[in-house]
């Protein structure tokens, strides 16, 4: 039965995976990304780690990918993207060499700790969480009292992007022409907040 | 197979039974609709006036100011969880690390209101 | 809340398993899946009934005794009108959409106790066989509700993108900012209860809502110990997360015609109207679970005819609970006029998730103080101090804010003014 349902999410997973590289269309590559974080959250729960699968579907599959998705309406993106342009030079190459750097990384991790992944030798992490308390709280009591810095600084990084973001957004109204102001205020006040091709969009 | 798993098989069979349902409406619809599509009735409603433009236009950017904002206050949510669930383990010292994190996140909430990123006018 | 945190899970899933549990777990499902369809065709009906109630009109009359088949009646006439799918669709996602909209409204109901005694346990005896009365009791519990309702977000994004049409598109985006808006403090406000229950299991915490109340007449439900507040919060965000009015901005019809469904039509259309539905119910059972004791109550004839009856008397008190939750969605619907969107978003980020936030500060420091024997009452007052200044900094905050932001906006046009001279004297 866990083959079973560990070979179904695998086969969901990768499935996703290729997806998301392969469809042309932004949306479609976003929902199979969708596809493979569930079959992650599957996973977890195959490893009785139930909070993480909970997680994974609240944060990336809910939180993420939806953010992916303002992202791909805020582009207005209709068609295909155009495979022929490259936006930044020699970005070919270099995707491959970062891509075989990664997968280089990927067989060292598996090669060392092949032992470790199999079960026949116990991570460091692993043994001190050992015990029978649920996921839940082992996590709790991992991130509360070993990792409290961690916890802070990581809330520190999400208001970060935060006030990142609100820079970027605003830099788009400073250089307006007064025209293209007074346009704008017009169009707020009548056409609502989120008309379709807004100077906002233009201002990218 | 653990109990854990028995416990999602239930929710699978529950959502297999939805997915049949949503199957079963459609097949029924399609088996007793008529269908004869003329190019009018396949064009965009759009109060009734023919579509101008493209369809798919972009969204304000603001838009993407409240999910990212949205996904601060999602992971916050998520290292709260294990937190409230078993307050007593983390005694004052938890409560005062919460207490910082949740202000740290506020304060990126209060920069986007300062800079007026949550009005809409 | 001490000891160990207890793995909540279904007795009945921890044995062996034998073709009893397996018929048990299918009736169960079947059970919740019936009770969801019918409720929805009830609760339409109800709605409407209620509306015109309200509105001094009679409401659906025709359809079987008090119009009570008249959802029957829409939904067959749906099943007979063509079904369009738009040339300039995206055939694929809209016909997906559908599904992603109704599917993760009926899972979310899977979590919520139905029935059973809780001032004994909670469990059922059932062929021999003890078990929860509800779908499937996971250790995330309430974790699998938000998880769902963030899920939801996708049916209503992906109907409206996929139409390739455009109010249907703002629509979308809309509804989508809302939904993802308000869940931030649906989970803060789902926090506090966790905090007071100890345990993510729904069962647990209706478990500990069925505990000796106050006085002997007051009940131990949530609504109650943990101060009212993230009630109200919860409610509010849930009305939004469902799109229901006063929050219906994704279908506004006089800016939007239908907002994100505007192109579906037939049976498709109707799986849309059953999720909004399935959504209320699913909302309204989850806030008796959290905050009302779900079908926690007394027992009052406790054997009849020789059967243990406890367990029925569990699920009457949920129904009842349940009922008045729904009179209240549609009781809100009828009162309050629909809000502004930039009304909407300033309850939702300026007012309520910073207030979930400080309450769930507050019941934490409360709960803190009561393990290590502080004084209750100057911790209050001292949590009072604490709320009242950090409201007074960021009444401050944001009135500077606003001047400095005027300021700018004044010098800019000063600018711009001195600007457009230059160019005049140039040309």
């Amino acid at each position: 039965m866990v083959e079973t349902v560990f070979a179904v999410s695998a086969v969901l997973i990768l499935a996703g995976a290729v997806g998301v590289v392969v469809f042309r269309n932004p949306v479609h590559a976003a929902l199979s990304l969708v596809l493979t974080l569930l079959g992650v959250a599957v996973l977890f729960v195959l490893n009785d780690a139930h909070f993480l699968a909970a997680v994974q579907v609240v944060v990336y599959a809910g939180a993420i990918v939806i953010l992916f998705l303002f992202v791909i309406m805020l582009l207005g993106v209709d068609t295909a993207e155009k495979l022929r342009v490259e936006p930044i030079a020699g970005q070919r190459p270099l995707a491959v060499v970062v891509g075989a750097a990664l997968a280089a990384l990927l067989g060292t991790v598996v090669i060392i700790g092949a032992d470790v992944l199999t079960g026949l030798r116990r991570s460091a992490g692993e043994r001190a969480l050992d015990g029978s308390a649920s996921d839940i709280e082992r996590i709790g009591r991992v991130l509360f009292g070993e990792f409290a810095f961690a916890v802070e600084v990581t809330a520190a990084l999400l208001t970060v992007a935060v006030v990142g973001a609100v820079v970027l957004t605003r830099r788009t109204s400073r250089p307006r022409s007064a025209a293209a102001a007074a346009d704008a205020s017009l169009q707020d006040s009548d056409a609502g907040p989120d008309a379709p091709s807004t100077d906002a969009g233009r201002g990218q | 197979m653990s109990e854990f798993l028995r416990t999602y098989l239930t929710v699978g069979i529950f959502g297999a039974v939805g997915v049949g349902l949503v199957a079963a409406l459609l097949g029924v619809g399609r088996i007793l609709r008529p269908s004869r599509p003329t190019p009018a009735k396949v064009e965009n409603y759009e109060s009734g006036v023919d579509p101008v433009g493209d369809m798919w236009s972009q969204a304000n950017i603001r838009y993407y100011v409240f999910a990212l904002l949205f996904v601060l206050f999602d992971v916050e949510a998520v290292f709260i969880f294990p937190w409230a669930a078993r307050l007593e383990d983390y005694g004052l010292f938890g409560l005062v690390e919460m207490a910082i994190f949740i202000f740290i996140l506020l304060l990126g909430l209060l920069y986007a209101w300062r800079k007026r990123m949550l009005r809409w006018v | 809340m001490t000891g160990t945190l207890v793995l909540a899970a279904d007795p009945l899933l921890s044995g062996d398993v034998g073709l009893v549990e397996v018929l048990l777990t299918l009736g169960k499902v079947l059970l919740a899946f019936g009770f969801l369809l019918v409720s929805v065709m009830l609760m339409i009906w109800f709605e409407r009934k209620l509306l015109g109630g309200m509105h001094q009109r009679f409401g659906p009359t025709m359809a079987g005794p008090f119009g009570i088949l008249q959802t029957l009646a829409d939904g067959i006439k749906l099943f007979f009108k063509e079904d369009l799918v738009p040339d300039r669709s995206d055939r694929f996602v809209f016909k997906l959409a559908p599904y992603l909209s109704l599917i993760p409204a009926f899972l979310a109901f899977a979590i919520v106790p139905l029935g059973g005694d809780f001032n004994s346990g909670g469990s059922v005896e059932l062929f021999g066989r003890t078990t929860f009365l509800q779908v499937a009791d996971p250790p995330v519990g309430i974790l699998w509700f938000l998880a769902m309702s963030s899920l939801a977000v996708y049916g209503v994004m992906l109907a409206g993108w996929s139409s390739g049409s455009k109010y249907p598109l703002l629509g979308s985006v809309r509804a989508s900012a809302q939904m993802v808006s308000y869940e931030a403090a649906l989970g803060l406000a789902v926090a506090s209860v966790v905090l007071i229950a100890g345990s993510l299991s729904t069962h647990d915490m209706v478990l500990a809502q069925a505990a000796e109340g106050y006085f002997g007449v007051i009940p131990r439900w949530n609504v109650i110990v943990t101060g009212l507040v993230p009630f109200i919060v919860f409610v509010i965000a849930g009305t939004a997360e469902l799109n229901r009015p006063p929050f219906d901005l994704v279908e506004a019809e006089q800016e939007l015609v239908g907002g994100f469904h505007t192109e579906y039509s037939s049976i498709r259309f109707a799986l849309f109207f059953l999720a909004e539905f399935m959504n209320t119910i699913t909302m309204s059972a989850v806030i008796v679970t959290l905050f009302f004791g779900g079908p926690a109550g007394p027992v009052l004839i406790g054997e009849l005819a020789g059967f243990d009856i406890g367990w029925a008397w569990g699920l009457l008190w949920f129904f009842l609970k349940l009922f008045v939750m729904l009179f209240v969605f549609v009781w809100m619907r009828a009162t309050l006029p629909r809000f502004r969107y930039d009304q909407l978003m300033d309850l939702g980020w300026k007012a309520l998730t910073p207030v979930a936030l400080g309450w769930f500060l507050f019941l934490a420091a409360l709960e803190t103080g009561r393990q290590r024997d502080w004084n209750e009452a100057a911790i209050t007052v001292l949590s009072l101090l604490v709320i009242a200044a950090a409201t007074a900094l960021l009444v401050r905050a944001v009135r500077n804010g606003r001047r400095a932001a005027a300021d700018a906006a004044a010098a800019e046009q000063v600018e711009h003014a001195e600007h457009a001279e230059t160019v005049g004297e140039r040309s």
